[in-house]
């Protein structure tokens, strides 16, 4: 297994809890940063996200927005939210794009029981393994941002899972490589918050006051980052203001719920000792 | 309680059962979809729809051999080109759609005036048929001289809209054959 991939967290294992260290001296930890400032509503990455992850099609309706889907689904990792809302008599598009954040804290790591079925790789990116997922929806009420979908056809939940074919060999994510203003850009996180907190400059320089970069810390922080030029109002672009994912009553949970399959388990091994040592019971015979 | 030696074959023959229905805990590593590009041959072309001529790379699987047909299976931008620097608008990245899209109309769609149903019809049908509509537009609008007297020899019943997917020697034969059908209003629609 190349370095690129190097696993960090697996669902439903100790990992989820404690993160595994790696042998070798870490790999580039990535994170997109999006600039909503700079998106001028093309979609070309909702499109390109479709191509590459080859999603089947959707019909869409035009339902008075600029937005082409009403909601994410298991076929829609990445949608363009345009809510339209009005800043004094002005009106404000506030564009989100919604897809999967991928967070350092995985809320739908820590919830999910089934072993492998969500795994978080060294270099940040979070992916779902549907070949394992048993389809229970834990990682749907454990995200924060409310972007896994369940798929009802394969009974399996997916999600963006940030083109980990393409990362894994140098190559940006499809959404990143096609946007045209410039908007979505893609590098080490490290490179990307110095980046973000220029932006945030200018923005206020330019009179966005409130210009801020989303990167919230209740989920450890996330790898893929907006900068919003109106940082008062994160509920307008759909985005909560403290999210929080934490490993303990989420991975409790899953806890629990070993031990209470281990007590079933416990509980026939009982009953088969028992028959082996005691016996059958026999029908009491008739005096 | 003393254990019969047929009660100690039976616990291991219930042992092995149990052991086979599977208790390996090692958790299963997610597997990464392989590159769907991995092997895909490189072409590099222009995008043909809009006059910015983005350039792309079709990815086609099929060796190029005699007896095999190709077949396209992504196209993305090309980081190479100093148009786009390797991206594409919503059009553009789904590009691919025109070369293999099972949507993709093969042949001429006709409505008749007043139906309202369209129907496929062959290219000699839409030729003669857009040829004779041509014709008679033009007999009956053609303009040989204007309010004063000058010859202008035009007609004014017909526009022809260019398109930005026709190469430079297109647009040359177009605007020369419909200058000489006497069009003055010849334009171009740069995002077709």
């Amino acid at each position: 297994m190349p370095d690129t991939l190097a696993i960090k967290r697996i669902s439903a294992s100790p990992s989820a809890l404690i993160p595994l260290e790696s042998l070798r001296s870490g790999g580039p930890v990535y994170s997109k940063l999006v600039d909503i400032s700079k998106c001028i509503g093309c979609k070309g990455c909702e499109v390109a996200c479709k191509e590459w992850n080859d999603l089947k099609v959707e019909q869409t309706s035009n339902f008075g927005s600029m937005q082409s889907h009403k909601d994410l689904s298991s076929n829609t990792w990445l949608l363009m939210r345009f809510n339209e809302v009005e800043i004094g008599d002005d009106l404000s598009w506030m564009i989100k794009k919604d897809a999967c954040l991928h967070c350092e804290e995985p809320g739908c790591l820590f919830a999910c029981p089934a072993p492998g079925a969500i795994v978080q790789y060294q270099n940040g990116i979070v992916d779902f393994n549907q070949d394992q997922c048993i389809g229970c929806q834990n990682c749907v009420s454990g995200c924060p941002f409310d972007i896994p979908r369940f798929d009802k056809e394969t009974k399996t939940v997916a999600k963006c899972n940030m083109c980990i074919d393409r990362v894994e060999v140098g190559l940006e994510p499809a959404c990143v490589k096609t946007c045209p203003t410039n908007a979505i850009q893609w590098g080490i996180k490290d490179d990307m918050l110095a980046l973000a907190e220029k932006k945030v400059e200018t923005m206020k320089r330019r009179g966005y006051e409130h210009a801020a970069l989303y990167n919230p810390g209740g989920v450890g922080g996330t790898h893929m980052m907006y900068v919003v030029p109106h940082g008062d109002r994160l509920e307008d672009y759909s985005l909560p203001a403290h999210p929080v994912a934490s490993p303990a009553p989420l991975g409790g949970l899953n806890v629990l719920r070993r031990v209470g399959s281990y007590l079933l388990g416990f509980g026939v091994l009982s009953a088969l000792a028992h028959f082996l040592a005691v016996g059958p019971m026999s029908p009491e015979e008739d005096s | 309680m003393p254990i019969s030696r047929r009660t100690f074959l039976k616990a291991s023959v219930a042992g092995v059962g149990i052991s086979a229905l599977g208790f390996d805990l090692k958790p299963a590593y997610a597997a990464v979809r392989q590159l769907k590009i991995r092997n895909a041959r490189e072409y590099k072309t222009v995008c043909p729809y809009c006059a910015v001529g983005c350039g792309t790379i079709a990815y086609v699987h099929g060796s190029g051999g005699l007896n095999t047909t190709n077949t396209i299976i992504h196209v993305e931008g090309d980081p190479d080109n100093p148009i786009n620097g390797g991206t594409l608008c919503p059009k553009g990245a789904s590009q691919m759609g025109l070369a293999i899209s099972p949507r993709l109309r093969k042949s001429p769609m006709f409505r008749e005036g007043g139906a309202s149903e369209w129907r496929e019809v062959d290219w000699d049908f839409a030729m003669d048929w857009l040829a004779r509509k041509f014709k008679e537009s033009r007999d009956a609008t053609f303009t040989e001289q204007d309010s004063q007297g000058r010859t202008v020899n035009r007609t004014n019943g017909i526009a022809w809209v260019g398109s930005a997917t026709v190469a430079n020697e297109d647009a040359y034969l177009i605007t020369k054959t419909m200058r000489a059908m006497g069009l003055t209003y010849i334009d171009h629609q740069a995002r077709i």
